[in-house]
Parts: C-alpha cells; sequence; structure tokens
C-alpha cells in the first residue's frame, strides 16, 4: 500500500502544482516582483496549501501513527541554526533568479526542455555540495533528519 | 503597488494549492512522511542505505505523471523558462545547495513546516521568501544594494 500511496501521492501533488500555475517560472517571479506587476497567485497556492494541512495535520497528529508506517517521520532538529538561515538564503536567491523550486523543477522535465534538464542537473549537483558540507555539530540530530 | 489580481489565475492557484495541501496529508497519514520535495529528491540521490528509495522515486514519477496529466487536460500547461542555460544552471546550483543546507522547500517548510507550527520552518520561510523578493528587485529592477 505504501508504494500506491507514494504514486498518489506524487500524481495529486503534481497536479496540484500545475493546475496552480506554480510550474509556470513566470508566475512565480511576478509573486516574487514586488516592484512590478505583482502576482498574488502563490500567495493563494501557499494559503489553500495550509488551509488543508493546519487542519490536517493537526488531525493526522492526533494519530499514535500513520496508517501504513510504524511512525511519523518528522524532523527533530527544533533550533533555528545558522545551516537553516543561510540555506534559506542561498535558496531563496536562487528561487528569486530563475523562479523554480525542486517541485516545479521536476515537473516541469514531463515538457522535455533541455533547460529544464541543466537546471534539475545543477540542482542535483547543488545538493550534492551540500552533502559535502561537516554534519551538524548538534547531538541531536545528524545532518539530514529526515530520512 | 501595481497588483495583478487575475481572477482565474488565483482561482486556479486555490484549486492547486488545495490539491498540494491533500496531497500531503495523504502522504503523512498513510507512510508518515512529510511531502517536502527538496527531501523528497535529495532522499532519492543520496540515499543513507536506509533502503528509502522506492517510495521517493514512486512519489516523484507520481509528480510528474500528474504534471504530464494536468497539463493535457489543458488546464495549464508548465511555462518555459526563457533564460540562458547558464542562468539556469546558476539557478539549480543555488536552490539544490540552498534547500538542502536549509533543510527544505517552499513544500517542506511552507506547506508542510508551517502546518506543524515549526518555528524552523517560519524562520525559512521569511528567509528564502525575503531572498527571492531581493533577487527579483535586483535582476529585474537594477537595485544596486
Amino acid at each position: 500500500m505504501k508504494p500506491l500511496i507514494a504514486s498518489l501521492s506524487g500524481i495529486l501533488f503534481g497536479a496540484g502544482l500545475v493546475i496552480s500555475g506554480m510550474t509556470d517560472p513566470f508566475k512565480v517571479l511576478g509573486f516574487l516582483d514586488l516592484a512590478g506587476r505583482w502576482d498574488p497567485t502563490l500567495a493563494f497556492v501557499m494559503g489553500s496549501g495550509l488551509l488543508v494541512t493546519v487542519p490536517g495535520f493537526w488531525l493526522v497528529r492526533r494519530r499514535v501513527g500513520p496508517v501504513f508506517e510504524t511512525k511519523f517521520y518528522l524532523p527533530t532538529v527544533k533550533d533555528v541554526d545558522t545551516r537553516l538561515l543561510v540555506g534559506a538564503a542561498i535558496f531563496g536567491t536562487g528561487w528569486g533568479v530563475a523562479g523554480f523550486c525542486p517541485g516545479p523543477a521536476i515537473a516541469s522535465l514531463v515538457r522535455f526542455d533541455l533547460g529544464m534538464v541543466v537546471l534539475v542537473i545543477a540542482l542535483i549537483a547543488g545538493m550534492a555540495l551540500a552533502e559535502l558540507l561537516p554534519e551538524r555539530r548538534t547531538s541531536l540530530g545528524s545532518n539530514n533528519d529526515l530520512v | 503597488m501595481d497588483i495583478a489580481f487575475d481572477l482565474s489565475s488565483v482561482l486556479h492557484g486555490v484549486v492547486g494549492g488545495l490539491l498540494i495541501g491533500f496531497s500531503a496529508v495523504v502522504l503523512l497519514v498513510f507512510n508518515g512522511r512529510i511531502a517536502g520535495i527538496s527531501g523528497i529528491l535529495s532522499g532519492l540521490v543520496f540515499d543513507r542505505g536506509t533502503g528509502e528509495r522506492a517510495w521517493r522515486l514512486l512519489f516523484l514519477m507520481g509528480l510528474m505523471a500528474g504534471a504530464a496529466i494536468a497539463s493535457h487536460m489543458a488546464v495549464s500547461e508548465p511555462a518555459l523558462s526563457t533564460q540562458k542555460w547558464s542562468v539556469l544552471a546558476g539557478a539549480g546550483l543555488l536552490v539544490g545547495f540552498g534547500t538542502r543546507l536549509g533543510s527544505g522547500c517552499t513544500s517542506g517548510h511552507g506547506i508542510c513546516g508551517l502546518a506543524r507550527f515549526s518555528k524552523r520552518s517560519f524562520a525559512a520561510v521569511m528567509t528564502f521568501m525575503a531572498f527571492g523578493f531581493l533577487t527579483v528587485l535586483v535582476m529585474r529592477h537594477g537595485v544596486m544594494l
């Protein structure tokens, strides 16, 4: 069942990305363009997403565990540290350059456009570089607390 | 401030957002996983020997399938970037590096993390939004910092 759920969730996510317009980099950049013609769509996408996940997650977390798994795989690191902030800053910058975050980048591969392939390969390369960094210094969790 | 309010775009955004939110709840309640794309992708590529690649691959393949289906239904289509490959590569590098260092992206921190009232995610979202705004300000309006 878990593979089925993973596939189904992915399909819903991918469809949601396209329908919402978030796979259109110009729409995303339009949201990030405060000084230009501001496109509020992304705010509505995130807002609607949260409209579902806030109550949804709250309900789910009241369960002892997931339906088909033994536990919830959630982040264990709690502190707002430099890694997080620097990482978010770098991510935000890259996002503002081309208007792509990981989800839309993967989704765009279905267009068989070489530019998108370049972006995704570079994205994975960027991740590889991050993997080379020393682990987080805390004893609470490892560099990747999300398995 | 010049606001381009397009009702059709907003409605599409709401429907898409609801779907994304729903997909995250499905993944969490059934499989106990966070629908954070950067985490799913990096976990697939850089698996730490935990043997958890399969579901990640299926999720991402599902993502592409869902995107393809939605595109074919002509609801909306992923527009292609018109930027040079060098720019796309640079953007990709920053996004990949940043999301791993920052432990998440717009789905992981934005849709899921905020829903968990995670202060880390709140800080991350504020930060990547700010830098997103700043970057576009510089690139589109030539604001010199």
